[in-house]
């Protein structure tokens, strides 16, 4: 049996509220108005697709040891590397580069559920299988876009034991319909007329593809019990239901309100939606469309219940600050051209060669535990540092992304240049052994004192803008 | 058996640049400044200096590397030239490599000089950066007085006292050191400043505000120093001599090892505690008569005042409170004015605690001087609380 074995999400802790958006806008675009509600997910300063992606998979895997993974795919349209495989980064983050095949999928807002397909077709051999799926698209200043988007991630593991969500039937379609585009040298999305997209693209080219799945499923549409399928046009997805014979209960919500949509990964996060709900027997009806269709029929197993407990969507959703500062969010996405002073000068230019010596350390967490005296270190060392033991060459690889630490020491500096000001820092100490100054992120003020409780979370560090955006990678410390 | 540098050095000479903004001058005219001053005190012709010791601290945007700065801008004559770097305890280890050169035997007379230009960067502040290529991949996004900032924060846990009680205290250290430094015509900052103005100061680090950082100055001090007996043949009476030199540097224990808690200075400890056995000082409360340390932060010279051994630990703050450490109080601190008020040009801060420590103990420090001293100390604190060079210094009169 091939499905999907364990599922993960990630949304970031920021939600912007809409309405401080359109304040913002509404003297230049007063049609927006009717946009101005809920919230939409905002990436920190210091996330992209693939410190998102990070996030999703560590999710999924958790309870799970990710050595043995054969094949990581990581679709997003907006993979923070052209050149350098963006999936390597996660691997490396995870852990598991060895006898892994790591591609990147994009190009398409169905990239996430092309390459879910891929992953389960893989797994048809007995390969264990991780689809990240992940985007932070850019959105220009008073666009519905940037009422519409969020930012998000979500990753699936595929593979043919513990199957919670067995694949029923696949189909998909491939025909270079362009609704929107992002050329080469674009930031931003450029779109065509919705009436024209709703009633050529969206109402030619699913409903076929759905009744082809469900033949190939053996099933009907009224054997759907959640219908998942995002768009940017809230209506389309009932039609498309109704169109292809699945009850207008069982579309389900494309999470607007709360979150946006999260591009290329949007199908998978509401599909991760689906399976927190979903009760053994009832089929699920995936759809990804994006120049052509992709579409996807799984059935919940009884597994489902017994996967262990994770965060997953509604955790990441729970986890939430509300930001009502539209100022913020454009000068995080580099929209506002804000004074960051000298100290933002420094030259951030990274030693690749240190960076590949020390990958394990830098994408890893992992320190190391000494035969002899048993103490865990960060960073791992030739020489044991407690002082007591001082032993040479003792050290095995510990891993320390996944331990919990507390605050020994802590300021907030105004004095260091940061994106968010005061930047907060401090000495970290794990119960296991181990310690070192971490930066913090996703906190407020209240929240930082001697004692308090964080999770290792893969973060931006810096941006190396003189030479092209090569982003440095590090651990951070967020409050649990 | 080793038996320390006790009296084996004498200072025969100093010399110290007006500290500040030193907009008008580079960091060449900052050591000739120091050095006129200190080669008259010393009373030797130039060409006399066998060997010299050179400090600076941040060479990116000082004199660069070597001995050559020195060697050319003083024109020295063709003597070794050392350049030493130990962060904050730079201008100390100058004057650790003269003396010791004395101390061998090796040369009768020894250069000890440190300069730093900081005010070339065009903002506030100490230069930046992120440190080696590989620390720019993992080290937090710190700065120094973030570093330092933490040292309160564990401070109070680790003692139980609460915000108001420590903002009090470290702002009276400040306090008290703009006191001291509005008596000093060389200091950076020569102006009093009252309570209200510290505690309600704009936040730096928190809970470090403005008056609780030091100044970031330019300036230069230098020494000359020879043995005892050749310092009383050119006539020298009231002969200061060295009595403790002592260094201990961080190997990873506060920052790697679970065992220190943030709340002091794991090396200024031992270093304190050599250096009092190097001098024969047993009762440091009682046999100390002024300090110069390293009030980087007004935060780390209360909880230095701990770890020198001269207040209990987690009772500092109270001393501070007390005036313990006031010009007239029981053991004076920062008379100068300090880092906080006299500057920190941080390759010459060394040499311009010991200049003090020598003008009081000769009794020339004017307005400032303090009734006869016999025994004073220094301290410096280079890098952060977690993984720092400490060294302390003792010097007194030789018949002390």
């Amino acid at each position: 049996m091939v499905g999907i074995v364990a599922f993960g999400a990630y949304v970031p802790r920021l939600r912007l509220n809409r309405q401080a958006i359109y304040d913002a806008n509404k003297w230049y675009a007063p049609g927006l108005r009717g946009q101005a509600k809920g919230e939409r997910s905002m990436a920190n300063w210091d996330e992209d697709a693939i410190t998102m992606a990070v996030e999703a998979a560590r999710d999924c895997l958790t309870g799970r040891d990710p050595k043995g993974l054969n094949n990581l795919y990581f679709a997003s349209t907006t993979h923070p590397f052209k050149d350098r495989q963006n999936a390597g980064v996660i691997a490396t983050a995870l852990s598991i580069e060895q006898g892994l095949l790591a591609s990147d999928v994009g190009g398409s807002q169905k990239a996430g559920t092309s390459a879910l397909i891929a992953a389960l077709n893989a797994s048809r051999g007995g390969a264990t299988s991780l689809v990240a799926a992940s985007d932070k698209r850019q959105t220009r200043v008073a666009s519905a876009t940037e009422m519409q988007y969020g930012d998000g991630a979500a990753a699936l593991l595929c593979g043919t034991e513990g199957v919670i969500a067995r694949l029923v039937g696949s189909h998909s379609v491939s025909l270079d319909f362009v609704d929107h585009f992002r050329g080469e040298t674009a930031e931003y999305d450029y779109g065509w007329e919705e009436r024209w997209i709703r009633d050529e693209g969206y109402a030619k080219i699913v409903p076929p593809a759905i009744k082809a799945a469900l033949a190939a499923s053996g099933l009907k549409g009224a054997d759907i019990a959640h219908f998942v399928m995002p768009s940017l046009m809230a209506p389309v997805p009932k039609l498309m239901a109704k169109m292809g014979g699945i009850a207008e209960t069982a579309v389900r919500d494309q999470l607007a309100a709360t979150v946006g949509d999260t591009g290329t990964s949007h199908a998978l996060v509401m599909l991760v939606d689906a399976l927190e709900n979903a009760k053994a027997g009832e089929r699920i009806m995936v759809v990804g469309f994006g120049q052509g269709v992709d579409i996807l029929v799984f059935e919940a197993t009884a597994e489902l219940a017994k996967l262990p407990k994770r965060l997953g969507l509604s955790g990441w959703m729970a986890r939430r600050k509300e930001e009502k500062n539209y100022m913020k969010f454009l000068a995080f996405n580099e929209l506002l051209p804000i004074e960051k002073g000298m100290r933002a000068e420094f030259d951030k230019k990274t030693a690749l060669s240190i960076l590949w010596r020390k990958r394990d350390m830098i994408y890893g967490l992992i320190g190391g535990k000494c035969r002899v005296c048993g103490t865990v270190q960060f960073p791992k060392s030739q020489v044991c540092v407690n002082p007591n033991c001082h032993a040479t060459d003792s050290q095995d690889d510990y891993g320390m992304a996944g331990l919990e630490a507390s605050i020994m020491s802590f300021t907030a500096d105004a004095l260091t240049y940061s994106p968010d000001p005061p930047a907060y820092y401090g000495m970290i100490t794990f119960p296991e052994g181990g310690r070192f100054m971490s930066d913090f992120t996703d906190c407020d003020k209240e929240q930082v004192k001697v004692g308090t409780k964080m999770r290792m979370t893969f973060r931006i560090r810096d941006n190396d803008t003189a030479r092209g955006g090569f982003k440095r990678y590090f651990w951070k410390a967020a409050p649990v | 058996m080793a038996r320390g540098i006790k009296d084996k050095v004498a200072i025969l000479g100093m010399g110290c640049s007006k500290f500040g903004e030193r907009w008008e001058s580079g960091a060449e005219e900052l050591m000739v400044e120091a050095f006129k001053e200190c080669l008259i005190d010393a009373g030797i012709d130039k060409k006399q200096l066998q060997a010299a010791w050179f400090s600076t601290a941040i060479d990116e945007v000082n004199v660069g590397k070597s001995g050559i700065p020195l060697s050319m801008t003083l024109r020295l004559d063709n003597i070794p030239v050392t350049h030493v770097e130990n962060m904050c305890a730079s201008g100390t280890e100058a004057f650790r490599g003269a003396c010791y050169a004395v101390a061998s035997g090796a040369v009768d007379f020894a250069l000890a000089l440190g300069v730093e230009k900081l005010k070339d960067t065009g903002y506030g502040g100490l230069p930046g950066g992120r440190g080696a290529p590989l620390q720019q991949l993992w080290n937090a996004n710190g700065t120094a007085p973030g570093n330092f900032a933490q040292l309160a924060s564990a401070y109070m846990a680790a003692h139980d006292v609460g915000y108001d009680d420590l903002k009090k205290a470290i702002g009276h250290v400040s306090w008290k050191s703009h006191q001291n430094g509005a008596k000093n015509a060389k200091a950076h900052l020569q102006k009093a400043v009252d309570m209200d103005t510290i505690l309600n100061a704009p936040m730096i680090s928190a809970p470090l505000g403005l008056f609780d950082c030091c100044g970031v100055s330019d300036g230069a001090a230098a020494a000359i120093v020879t043995t005892p007996e050749i310092a009383r043949s050119l006539g020298k009476h009231d002969v200061i001599s060295v009595k403790a030199l002592q260094l201990s540097v961080s190997n990873g224990s506060e920052s790697g090892f679970n065992s220190w808690d943030g709340s002091y200075f794991h090396t200024t400890r031992i270093a304190a505690k050599k250096a009092y056995e190097e001098a024969g000082i047993r009762k440091p409360r009682d046999e100390v008569s002024m300090f110069e340390v390293h009030d980087c932060f007004s935060v780390t010279e209360l909880v230095t005042m701990e770890d020198l051994h001269i207040s209990e630990t987690g009772q500092g703050w109270k001393d501070v409170l007390n005036g313990f450490y006031d010009a007239d109080g029981k053991i004076p601190c920062q008379i100068d004015g300090g880092l906080k008020c006299f500057g920190h040009p941080i390759g010459a801060s060394g040499l311009r605690m010991l200049y003090e420590m020598y003008l009081q103990l000769q009794g020339k420090a004017g307005v400032r001087q303090l009734k006869d001293p016999r025994i004073g100390m220094t301290h410096n604190l280079g890098g952060s609380p977690r993984e720092n060079v400490a060294s302390v210094s003792i010097i007194g009169r030789l018949d002390a």
